[in-house]
C-alpha cells in the first residue's frame, strides 16, 4: 500500500511535478475500493467527479496556472455538510435522497481552493450520537479494532483520515463530534471557536453550538485548512467579522514561556489509568520546553454534560421540527381518513432513529410549559457560570491542557445506556457551552490484550484564540511520534 | 404534568406525560418506545437535576456564545432559488403547488 501522506506533503509533490493529481486520486479511489468494505467510511464517493476534476487541475499546472492551495487533494466530508452534487443525507432515512440545491459555504471554501470532493463520511443521525452506532446507513468501524467504534459523530470523517481513505477531512462539532473521533482513531481534530467557521449548509442541530472543523493527519494540515474555512461569511449572520490570522505563520516558534493550564478535574479516577498517564506525560512534555505548569480548579467541570442535555436537545427539537415531511426529505403515506397530523407524525416517526427521537423527546420536555424555567433556563444559567469559570481560567494560562475523552474507543454495542455514553462528553460538550476553541491531538495508546488504542490530549484554548491552539499544539506534536503511529489496516490493507 | 422543579424529579414521568411530549414533539411511538424512553429520560433527568446544586441567583441566562446582536444587512436583493428547484425538493406537488393533505374539515370540494 502506498504511504499515507500529509497535505502539505503532497502539496510539494503536486507543485513538483512528481506526482500528477489524477494519479493521486486513483489511490485514493483505489484504497477506499480496497479497505472501506471493513470501515462503512463513506456514504458517497464521488469517483467520476473526482478523477475530471484531478485532471482538469493537472491541465492547469501543466500550463503554469495558479491552482490554489490544496489543488488535487482528495478531501471527504460528514455527510450533515450540503453539496449540489450527490446527496446529502446526515446520516438520516429521512433524508436519504435528499439532493441540496446549493453547497455549503466551508465545502465552496476547499473546492475554490482546488481540494477535491472525493466522498461524504458517515455520521450518527443529525450528528447526535459519540459512536456512529445511530447512522441509518451502518456502523462504521475503528480503523485499530474494527470491534471498536470510531467515536462519533463525525466518526466517518476520523477513521477515512486515520485509514488513509482521503488526505483530510471535515466534520461538526456540537459537543466533541469532531474531537472524539479523532481520539479514538490517532489523527488530530479541531474546533474552532464558535462563529470561526460559517454554519451555511451545515444541517443545524444545536444553533449555538455547532462548529464546522478540520479532521487531519497532523497539526500542520489542521491549521492550513482552518485558515481557508475561516472568515466572515454573508450566509451566516452569526460568523464572526474578524480578520482570519496566517495559523501556519509561526506554527513552528514554541511560544516562549507558554502558561499551560491544566485543571486538577482533567485528571480523574474516572479517566482510565492509561488516559491519566498520557495527561501527566503532556504536561511533562510542555515543561521540558520551558512552559509554565498552572494548577487550575475549574469545579464546574462536572455539570457541563447535565447543561449540555440540556441545551443541545431544547435546540435539536426546535430545529429537527422543520422536519415535518411537507416540503423536502421523507413523507409518510397516509391513509384516506388521516389527516395533517398523522402526516406530520407519521413521517416524523419513520425517518427518525432512536436516537434522535430520544433527543427530540427530551429537548421537548425541557421547553414545556412549566419545564422551562427549572430545565432550560437553568442550564441557560450554568452555561454562563461555565463561561466565566474559563474566563478567569484563561486569566491564568494560555491553554488548558487535558484528555480529550476519560477512555479510548469502547466496543460497538458496549455502552447500551444512552447516559454512560453521554458522560463520555465530559471534556468535550462543555468547551460547545463556552463557545472557545479546542482541538484534540493523539496523545498516547492503551494497549490492552494485544491491541492499541490511541488517546487523545486535548488543548482548549479562548474565544479566537486559534493560533496559541495550534503553535502550542505543534510543540507538542514536534515533541512526540503519536500522531505518525499508523493502524495496521493503513499500512497493510489487512485488519 | 406532574411536577415543575428539578429537585422533583426523582419521580419518573409517567407514560401518560410521555405521551403528551410525544405529542407535543408530533412523534407517533409505539407502546415498548414510551416505556423504554420513559426510563431512558428518567435517568438522564435524574443526572440534569446536578444543575440544582449549583447558586444561579441573580444570574443572567446564556443562551449564545456569541456577543453579537441583530446584525443588520443592506437589503440588496439577489436571486435566489428557482422555483423549479425548490418544488423538485417536494415530496409531493400538484402543478406549481405543494400539495399536502386537507387541513380544515368539512366539505371534498375543491374550492
Amino acid at each position: 500500500m502506498p504511504e499515507r501522506q500529509t497535505i502539505l506533503g503532497l502539496v510539494d509533490s503536486i507543485g513538483n511535478k512528481e506526482q500528477r493529481c489524477v494519479d493521486i486520486v486513483q489511490q485514493y479511489l483505489d484504497r477506499i475500493q480496497q479497505l472501506d468494505k471493513h470501515l462503512n467510511c463513506f456514504r458517497e464517493v464521488y469517483a467520476e467527479r473526482a478523477l475530471d476534476q484531478a485532471k482538469k487541475v493537472d491541465k492547469q499546472i501543466e500550463a503554469g496556472k495558479d491552482v490554489g492551495p490544496l489543488a488535487g487533494l482528495p478531501i471527504a466530508i460528514k455527510d450533515n455538510i450540503v453539496t449540489e452534487f450527490g446527496n446529502s443525507c446526515c446520516g438520516s432515512r429521512f433524508l436519504e435522497n435528499y439532493k441540496s440545491p446549493f453547497t455549503s459555504t466551508a465545502a465552496s471554501r476547499l473546492i475554490n481552493s482546488g481540494a477535491i470532493i472525493i466522498g461524504k463520511t458517515n455520521c450518527d443521525e443529525f450528528a447526535m450520537g459519540s459512536s456512529n452506532e445511530h447512522c441509518a446507513f451502518g456502523i462504521v468501524h475503528n480503523p485499530w479494532d474494527s470491534n471498536c467504534v470510531p467515536g462519533g459523530s463525525s466518526g466517518g470523517s476520523a477513521a477515512a483520515v486515520a485509514a488513509g481513505l482521503c488526505t483530510a477531512a471535515l466534520g461538526s462539532d456540537t459537543g466533541g463530534s469532531i474531537r472524539q473521533p479523532a481520539a479514538f482513531c490517532n489523527v488530530v481534530g479541531a474546533k474552532p471557536t464558535y462563529g470561526r467557521v460559517s454554519r451555511y449548509g451545515l444541517a443545524a442541530f444545536g444553533s449555538s453550538l455547532d462548529q464546522i472543523g478540520p479532521i487531519t493527519q497532523d497539526v500542520k494540515d489542521a491549521a492550513l485548512l482552518l485558515k481557508i474555512l475561516a472568515g466572515a461569511d454573508e450566509h451566516d449572520s452569526t460568523s464572526a467579522q474578524l480578520p482570519v490570522p496566517d495559523y501556519l505563520a509561526q506554527i513552528d516558534t514554541p511560544i516562549d514561556r507558554l502558561r499551560v493550564g491544566v485543571p486538577s478535574q482533567y485528571i480523574s479516577e474516572y479517566n482510565s489509568d492509561a488516559v491519566n498517564e498520557a495527561v501527566r506525560n503532556a504536561v511533562e512534555v510542555y515543561r521540558d520546553q520551558g512552559a509554565e505548569i498552572v494548577d487550575i480548579d475549574m469545579p464546574l467541570t462536572e455539570y457541563g454534560v447535565a447543561a449540555y442535555y440540556v441545551i443541545a436537545p431544547a435546540e435539536a427539537s426546535s430545529n429537527l421540527a422543520r422536519y415535518d415531511g411537507i416540503r423536502f426529505g421523507k413523507r409518510a403515506e397516509i391513509g384516506p381518513d388521516e389527516n395533517l397530523t398523522d402526516l406530520y407524525e407519521k413521517s416524523r416517526s419513520q425517518g427518525f432513529g432512536p436516537e434522535v427521537k430520544r433527543r427530540i423527546m427530551l429537548g421537548t420536555f425541557v421547553l414545556s410549559a412549566g419545564y422551562y424555567d427549572a430545565y432550560y433556563k437553568r442550564a441557560m444559567q450554568v452555561r454562563r457560570l461555565i463561561k466565566e469559570e474559563y474566563d478567569s481560567a484563561f486569566a491564568k494560562c494560555d491553554i488548558l491542557l487535558g484528555p480529550t475523552t476519560p477512555t479510548p474507543a469502547f466496543e460497538i454495542g458496549e455502552k447500551t445506556d444512552p447516559l454512560s455514553m453521554y458522560l463520555g462528553d465530559v471534556y468535550t460538550a462543555i468547551t460547545n457551552i463556552a463557545g472557545i476553541c479546542a482541538i484534540s491531538l493523539p496523545g498516547g495508546f492503551q494497549r490492552s490484550n494485544d491491541r492499541l488504542l490511541p488517546i487523545g490530549i486535548q488543548i482548549q484554548c479562548n474565544a479566537f484564540d486559534e493560533q496559541t491552539m495550534f503553535r502550542a499544539a505543534r510543540m507538542f506534536e514536534s515533541q512526540t511520534d503519536f500522531h505518525k503511529v499508523q493502524p495496521e489496516l493503513a499500512k497493510t490493507g489487512n485488519l | 404534568m406532574g411536577f415543575g422543579t428539578l429537585e422533583e424529579v426523582d419521580k419518573q414521568l409517567t407514560i401518560q406525560e410521555i405521551k403528551q411530549v410525544a405529542k407535543l414533539a408530533r412523534l407517533r411511538l409505539t407502546d415498548e418506545q414510551l416505556k423504554q424512553y420513559q426510563g431512558q429520560l428518567h435517568t438522564i433527568l435524574k443526572h440534569i437535576t446536578k444543575l440544582s446544586e449549583l447558586d444561579v441567583e441573580g444570574v443572567e441566562p446564556m443562551a449564545h456564545p456569541s456577543n453579537i446582536s441583530n446584525r443588520l444587512d443592506e437589503d440588496n436583493p439577489t436571486i435566489s432559488l428557482a422555483q423549479s428547484e425548490v418544488l423538485s425538493l417536494m415530496p409531493q406537488v400538484e402543478g406549481e403547488y405543494l400539495a399536502v393533505p386537507k387541513v380544515l374539515p368539512g366539505s371534498d370540494e375543491d374550492a
